[in-house]
Formats: C-alpha cells, structure tokens, sequence
C-alpha cells in the first residue's frame, strides 16, 4: 500500500493502514526476537546485550490484539468511505493511478496470453491491446485499453485515449475471432478517444462508427466490462457487446464531467466537475438501472487499488459465467439478442395526436 | 472584403452563423457582401457571391429535396422526456420546452418517404435549430425507425446530418443511439440497402462517430465542419495551431473519408443518379 496518492475522502482509513503495516512489522520483529536462542554462556560484555535485546520487547498477544482493532477499524473506514461513493469521488477513484489496468487484468487470468499487434493499414497503437488468451475454460480473444503504468508508457498510449489504428486493430482481431469461433472479451478503460490532428486525418469517427456497424453483427458472443473510465465514444467502439458490466467503481457516460462542465457550465473547475458528474449519471447502479449494463461486479472493500488479485478473480469469474451461458446460444440467436438489446435503449414518450 | 468602420444606415450586422438570417438584407460571413435575402433563398441558401452554403432547417432541407408535394413525414409522434432529471444551469426539460416553442418541432430530426427527382426514397434530416441538432433518445429512436422501414420496404435511404454530437442531457442513453443507429445500419447492409449519407456544416462527435460516416456513400456540403472531436477540443488538447482548412469537407475528402464534394444545386441530381447506378 505505499501509495503517495491519496484520495482526501480515504485518508482516515489509509491513516489507519499505515498504522497497521507498522504494527505487522512489529510483530513480525517481535516473533523474529522470540525465536531467537538465547546466549549459551553469560556474555563477557552485559552492558552490550541490554542494548541488544530491549526491555520493552512488545508482547505478541498484545500486538495481535492491536492488529485486530485496526483492521476492524480500516474495514469499519472503508466501508464509510465507500458505500454511497459521490459520483465525482467514483470518477477520482476510476481513475486512481494504482487502479489495476487492462494488462493487470490479462496477466491475472492467463498464463498465455498471444499478444497480437498493428491494423494492417497504418501502425500498432499501444493504447489498445488486442490478443488471444484462455481464461478460465474459455479460449478467448482479448480487447483492452491501456493507459499505461510509467510516464513512457502513458506517453505511448496517450494515457489510455486510442487513435483510429487502436480501434482499427480491435476490429481486425474481432474478425479474426470470428473466423474461428473464438468468442471476445473486452475491458474498457479510456478518457474518451483520442482527439489530434493524425486522429481526425485518419479518420477516428469513422473507425468508431464501423466498430459499432461490425460489432453488432461480429457472429461470436462478445462481453464486455467497463474496468475505469468508460469514456464516450472512445468506449463504446469496443464495447457493443451481449453483455456489459461495471465494476463497481468505474463511470460510463457520453462525455467526461469536465467536459460536460466545460460546456454546459461555461467552465470546469472543482465544483462544476462535480455538478456535472452528478448530472451525468455515469455510475454503475445509475448506468445499470437506466439499461445500459446488465451487471455490477463488486469491488473488493476499499476498491480495486486495494486488491488487484481479488478484483481480477471477481471479473474472471463474471466473465467465466457470461461465455458459459453464452455459448449455449447459436450465432444467428447471439446477433439477433445483441441487436435487440440495444434497439429497446432509449426514452422517450409517443405523444397522443399529431 | 473590406468593412467600414463607421456606422452608417447601410450597415447590417453579419447573422450569427448557426441563425437563420433574417431582414431583408444580410451581410454574408463568408466574404462579408451585401446580399438580398430572398436572392439568397431562392437560390437554395447559397450565397450567390461567394458560394457560401448557409445552415438551413430540416424542412427547408426537405423541401429542397423531394419533388414538390412528394413528401410524408413518419414517426413524428416521438417526444422527449427527461430520464436522468438533468440540471445543468438549466433544468433539461426547459431547455426542451424553449426550443420547441422556437422551431416548432418535438426534437431535432424530421423523417419520412419522398421522390428525388422520381426516384422513391427514405429520408431524415437533422435539425441543426433544435438544440445544435444533438443526438438523444428521440433522434435516436427516428433513426432507427427510418432505417429499419427502409429495410422492410428495400428503399434507397438519404441521412443528412448536421450536429452538435450526442446529447449531454441524456448521457449514457444518447452514447447508446449511437450503437442502435449502427447496429439498424448494418441490418439494413445485410439486406443490400443502399444508404447515401449527406454531411453539412457542422457535423462532429457522436453523429459522425455513429451512422453519419458509414454511408454507402459519403457526400458533403462544400466548407462543412466535419470530426470526431471539435476544433477547440483539439487545440487544447495538443497546444498547436490549427492548419488551415483543417476538417473540412474538402479536407476530409484529401484524407480519402469521404466521396464527394457537392454543392448544394447539385445535390438533388446527384442522390438522383447515386439512386440509378445502385440500381434501385
């Protein structure tokens, strides 16, 4: 947990967490002096062994206790600071620098990942991964965004915000897929796509929009899981998918809350972000109740930065069960649910007369 | 080109550009003329000195494009409603009840069956009046529907768009107009559909990340805005000078992403003859 960032709304708890880490390490020292042996003959030097082995060596019982109360109290912290997370707070978590990204992910579920690179038409874009892997029982091809753990790997995936390649290379690999029956999985996690001069000349509206046109029709069961950011467009060109989940602390929405602030609030700063983020309903249970996802997979207490085996074990496990069920389907039926999953989202009136 | 710097009666302050002129005399933004307006309407809200492309409504589109009389509006029942209870510095259904009272229509989109020049076609026109032309559930939900009645009745399909993008109010709901509209697309290519998409000033975000650029064919007003992100967000987001003619239609069409430049006289003709040589 030596993490420099801190959220301001965990900071009680991750007060508590460094006190507990000190309290282990206590009495990990503690049992270390214990087993010790102690000196054979009397020392020739006693004023050195005083100095040696303190007076106040910590009781271990007593240790023990301490630890329990402390990770009842960070559980007791935690649980406050994460159960009705603000939307703005969800949106700072989304994005917490120690959050597990998409490589996390894949490294967690396989052991042999085939990592395949490049569109074929203009070059390898970094911000999105795309390979073929197992996970569980299921041979799968696999689609991430990444945004990078160094300052040179932000750079190279434009922290997380694909160029039409990415996206390009995405559907390629889908085709692939399809070809042999391979069904797809895919972990969203992107600001948005990438808005630049070589993104509009190589046209990244169009390589979203055929994603859209070619994923809803792809002849293998696709699923997909919003692991951060579920940025706009960005998102969504690979995320036409039978089944859509959240975790439990990612956002999903058409525009970023600063940007949305930036707009429709004239500016965007620490209040109208927040204003904007409530607005915008990007949390899971907002996403999930308006239609959008058909799960929230939980996050481990504390959120996914805390644990990052628990949270790949809980996704893997939602993703296990969606291919099982899935697969049971034919091609012609997956497509036709696909497209009917999405045809019915939307809210509107028919007014009486004309 | 140049511009008087007194006052004088023969002033007329330049229309703002996403207005529809009004007065009888406009100053044309483009090369800053004084024209007649009624010239300039009768000649198809192209300024006749310099060829500027003026915005125009979704009726006035239609208009332009059907034979006379030819057109039957559809699915023009749907109305808006405000799932989210959005707020900004305005409650959502304000702002909806405004831009109704102004342009008339329930939202942003207008659809239905008409002839060009003969030929039985299915269209829909954005309205860049009503709210920038955005894309939500209402706009969505008429796209679809066209779509899908040109699939049922194997008619050529003309989408004219202009917009703003995905509509803010309706978050995750319009980002998911953009999967629907696609995904009816594709149906409608299963079954050898023909669509020709029409891109004018402006069209960016959400629309054109959406069905506006998976067009059969791509045709595009001359000097439209055309992107996925909107020039400001680009200049911000990369620090540099924008160059010049920079996403625009003749820009796109350097860039290889769209078919053809047409101007507006011509539009008529060429949907017409796109319509014949796919055989329809």
């Amino acid at each position: 947990m030596a993490s420099f960032y801190t959220l301001d709304f965990e900071k009680p708890a991750t007060e508590v967490e460094r006190r507990l880490a000190e309290a282990r390490r206590r009495l990990a020292d503690a049992e270390a002096n214990r087993l010790r042996p102690p000196p054979s003959a009397p020392s020739p030097f006693p004023a050195l062994d005083e100095a040696e082995a303190p007076v106040d060596t910590p009781d271990p019982g007593l240790l023990r206790t301490e630890i329990d109360e402390l990770a009842a109290e960070r559980r007791r912290l935690l649980e406050a600071a994460y159960t009705n997370l603000s939307p703005w707070n969800t949106v700072r978590v989304a994005r917490h620098p120690e959050r597990p990204h998409s490589r996390e992910y894949i490294d967690a579920f396989c052991r042999d990942f085939c990592e395949l690179h490049g569109d074929r038409r203009y070059g390898d874009d970094p911000a999105i991964i795309t390979g073929f892997g197992r996970i569980g029982p299921h041979k799968c091809l696999i689609v991430g965004h990444q945004k990078g753990r160094n300052t040179q790997e932000k750079l190279a995936c434009h922290f997380g915000c694909a160029h039409p390649e990415g996206y390009r290379k995405a559907l390629a690999k889908m085709k692939l897929a399809e070809k042999y029956g391979v069904p797809v999985v895919t972990l969203v996690d992107t600001p948005g796509a990438y808005p630049g001069l070589g993104a509009e000349e190589r046209g990244q509206a169009e390589a979203i929009a055929v994603n859209l046109r070619e994923m809803s029709r792809l002849r293998v069961p696709i699923v997909s899981i919003v692991i951060g950011e579920g940025g706009s467009g960005g998102a969504l060109g690979i995320a036409v998918a039978d089944r859509v989940a959240m975790l439990q602390h990612a956002w999903y929405s058409v525009i970023s809350p600063e940007g949305c602030a930036a707009i429709l609030w004239k500016q965007a700063n620490e209040s109208t972000n927040r204003a904007a983020a409530d607005a915008l309903r990007l949390t899971a249970a907002d996403n999930l109740r308006l239609g959008i996802i058909d799960d929230i997979i939980d996050e481990p207490l504390g959120g996914a930065h805390r644990d990052k085996t628990g949270a790949a074990q809980r996704v893997e496990r939602w993703i296990v069960d969606q291919l099982q069920d899935l697969k049971t389907m034919d091609a012609d039926t997956i497509v036709r649910k696909r497209y009917d999953r999405f045809r019915k989202i939307g809210a509107f009136r028919e007014a009486e007369g004309v | 080109m140049t511009r008087t710097q007194s006052r004088s009666w023969t002033d007329v302050r330049p229309a703002r550009r996403a207005e529809i002129p009004e007065g009888l005399w406009l100053r044309c933004p483009e090369c800053a003329q004084m024209i007649y307006r009624r010239q300039m309407e009768a000649n198809l809200h192209v300024c006749p000195e310099c060829g500027h492309h003026y915005r125009i409504s979704a009726e006035e589109r239609v208009r332009q494009l059907a034979d006379p009389g030819s057109f039957t509006r559809m699915f023009d029942t749907i109305e808006p409603t405000d799932p989210l209870k959005f707020r900004d510095l305005k409650p959502y259904p304000d702002r909806l009840r405004a831009e109704q009272l102004k342009t008339g229509q329930r939202d942003a989109v207008l659809a239905g069956e008409l002839f060009i020049k003969g030929r039985q076609s299915v269209v829909c026109c954005l309205d860049l009046t009503f709210m920038m032309g955005s894309m939500g559930s209402v706009v969505g939900e008429t796209i679809t529907r066209t779509i899908e009645h040109a699939t049922d009745r194997r008619l050529p399909l003309v989408i004219v768009s202009c917009s703003g993008g995905a509509r803010m109010q309706e978050s995750g709901l319009s980002l998911m107009q953009m999967a629907k509209t696609s995904a009816a697309l594709a149906r409608y290519d299963d079954h050898g559909g023909l669509f020709i998409s029409v891109l004018t000033d402006p069209t960016t975000g959400g629309v054109t990340a959406s069905f506006a650029m998976l067009g059969d064919v791509i045709l595009a007003e001359p000097a439209a805005l055309i992107g996925f992100a909107g020039p400001r967000v680009i200049q911000q987001t990369i620090r540099q000078e924008l160059p010049p003619g920079f996403q625009r239609s003749e820009f796109l069409l350097a860039k290889g992403l769209v078919d053809r430049v047409v101007a507006r006289a011509q539009l008529r003709n060429e949907l017409a003859r796109l319509i014949d040589y796919a055989g329809f």
